[in-house]
């Protein structure tokens, strides 16, 4: 078995194929949408495949230690930063495969006209324990 | 496995036991172990042997056994540590009932919500360690943690005074307000909670916490949709609102506010029992809640009560007047965009409306107000389109 974190970005990510904001979906597309995003996690809590799944709000402040005795200086959060991440599910698969084939579903999720989205999702292994046996 | 009748019983009698034990000398931190034991002992032998004839003291009896057994080993590790044999603190005086002291203790101002929650949960509800983590999505280790953190804390207050009641009702609401997660009820666990309390306490606040959380849980069926979306209030199926729930609610809150001691919660109850006591949407008598968001607003200046009351003048004035009760607060308040789409839906400026609906939708706080905002503004825009 291996870890994958599917991530979905708000901005960063190439544009997707069916690439029409939300809020100019009708109330049934949106619909249509969240209930696909629905069931495809609660499959993969039946195939035993779901780790987690999160989203994550659009704000967001950096942060860095400012030397001793001073408070945490903030920045952010900047227009400019390519990279947004809007949310991650972790799935625990057994191949590089079905990790593939299962970010291919999630991206097929419909949009607007109830045509998939082709999303972009970016699909990155964890970092792996070694193995005790290794000869 | 116990019975559910079992595990209500066991859950119920936990905050006695423990008053108990400590009452007895035992120190909290070891006493709240002990009794945690004793549960697990219950559920163990009680399917087998039968529940015994005197439950409680049996868990007295297994609990007091289970602390010494326990402070022995500890202070024979110690004798041979240091040499040192402490006497056990002196118990606080009797007097005041057990469960209450537990109540003020497990929130007590020393302790952050979350530690002060946690702890309530497990000295007082008697749930276990996982049964909380579950319920918060942390993991069973961090849970415990927080809540051998928050015993400590507490180990060296002085249980012989009666606290502040109202940091105990913010604690319960605290725990109502997580709703449901896991395969803990939060919500009807606080309800239950707030139920023994009011049994033990005569406090018109806590009867009015307790009728807040049963009239807003009466409601929990018609608040969402099977796939979980949001159904506002005036569009929910007042069919499936829980009528006994309600009824209750009213009752308690009726005997609160004649005692003439007017609190935020007995106000926020008022308001949600005159939702609740309308037919329809429409019936809704606007006019008396704006009334008692101004108590409200009395009460606890709280900027989020005037944007709720922003809400209540569109309906009882109208949106003009709703619209500017909201000019009136600050912009950056959690749903304030979300509140002047609404109003300006009803104005009729439906432009601005979506565009306002999009916009919330992007600083929502939870999933599914974001989607919920994001099919108002999607609704809106197809009939902006369609023209």
């Amino acid at each position: 078995m291996a870890k994958y974190l599917l991530l979905k970005h708000y901005r960063g990510a190439p544009s997707p194929v069916n690439d029409v904001p939300m809020d100019r979906w009708t109330p049934e597309e949106v619909s249509a949408h969240m209930q696909y995003m629905h069931d495809f996690a609660a499959r993969l809590v039946t195939t035993g495949e779901l780790v987690d799944s999160q989203a994550l709000s659009p704000g967001g402040t950096f942060v860095r230690y400012d030397g001793e005795g001073r408070p945490p200086v903030t920045d952010g959060p900047f227009a400019e930063t390519k990279d947004l991440i809007a949310g991650w599910m972790v799935i625990d698969v057994d191949s590089y495969p079905r990790a593939l084939e299962l970010a291919g579903e999630l991206s097929a999720a419909p949009g607007a006209g109830g045509r998939p989205i082709h999303e972009w999702l970016e699909l990155r292994p964890f970092m792996g324990v070694s193995p005790t046996v290794t000869e | 496995m116990t019975s559910e009748l079992d595990e209500a019983l066991l859950r119920g009698l936990a905050p006695g036991v423990l008053g108990i034990l400590v009452r007895r000398g035992a120190d909290f931190a070891a006493a709240e172990d002990a009794v945690q034991d004793a549960l697990v002992e219950a559920v163990r032998v009680w399917p087998t042997d039968g529940r015994p004839r005197d439950p409680k003291g049996w868990l007295v009896t297994v609990a007091w056994r289970r602390f010494l057994d326990a402070t022995r080993a500890d202070t024979a590790r110690r004798r041979r540590e240091d040499r040192v044999d402490e006497e056990p603190a002196p118990g606080p005086a009797p007097g005041l009932d057990d469960t209450l002291q537990l109540y003020f203790l497990c929130a007590h101002p020393s302790l952050t919500p979350s530690s002060a929650v946690a702890l309530t949960l497990r000295a007082v509800g008697g749930l276990t360690t996982r049964q909380i983590a579950r319920a918060y999505l942390v993991p069973e280790a961090t849970m415990a943690q927080r809540i051998s953190r928050a015993k400590r804390t507490v180990s060296g207050a002085r249980l012989d005074r009666p606290g502040d009641v109202a940091t105990v009702l913010r604690v319960l609401y605290l725990v109502f307000n997580e709703g449901y997660s896991g395969d803990v009820d939060l919500a009807a666990e606080a309800i239950r909670l707030t139920r023994q309390l009011a049994a033990a306490i005569d406090h018109p606040e806590v009867a009015g916490l307790l009728a807040l959380m049963l009239l807003h849980h009466a409601r929990r069926a018609a608040r969402t949709t099977p796939d979980g979306s949001l159904v506002p209030l005036a569009e929910q199926d007042r069919g499936r609102w829980d009528t006994r729930a309600i009824a209750e609610g009213v009752e308690i809150l009726q005997a609160a506010l004649a005692r003439d001691r007017l609190g935020s919660f007995q106000a926020q109850a008022a308001i949600a029992a005159l939702h609740a006591d309308a037919p329809t949407a429409e019936e809704t008598d606007w006019v008396q809640i704006v009334e008692w968001y101004d108590e409200l607003v009395r009460l606890t200046d709280s900027p989020i009560v005037r944007l709720n009351r922003a809400v209540a003048v569109g309906e009882a004035d109208g949106p003009r007047a709703g619209l500017a009760a909201l000019a009136a607060l600050d912009a950056a308040l959690p749903r304030h965009t979300a509140v002047a789409a609404y109003l300006h839906e009803r104005e009729g400026d439906r432009a601005t409306a979506a565009r306002l609906y999009a916009e919330a939708a992007r600083q929502a706080p939870t999933l599914a107000e974001r989607e919920h905002l994001t099919r108002q503004a999607a609704r809106l825009n197809q009939g902006l389109d369609a023209r």
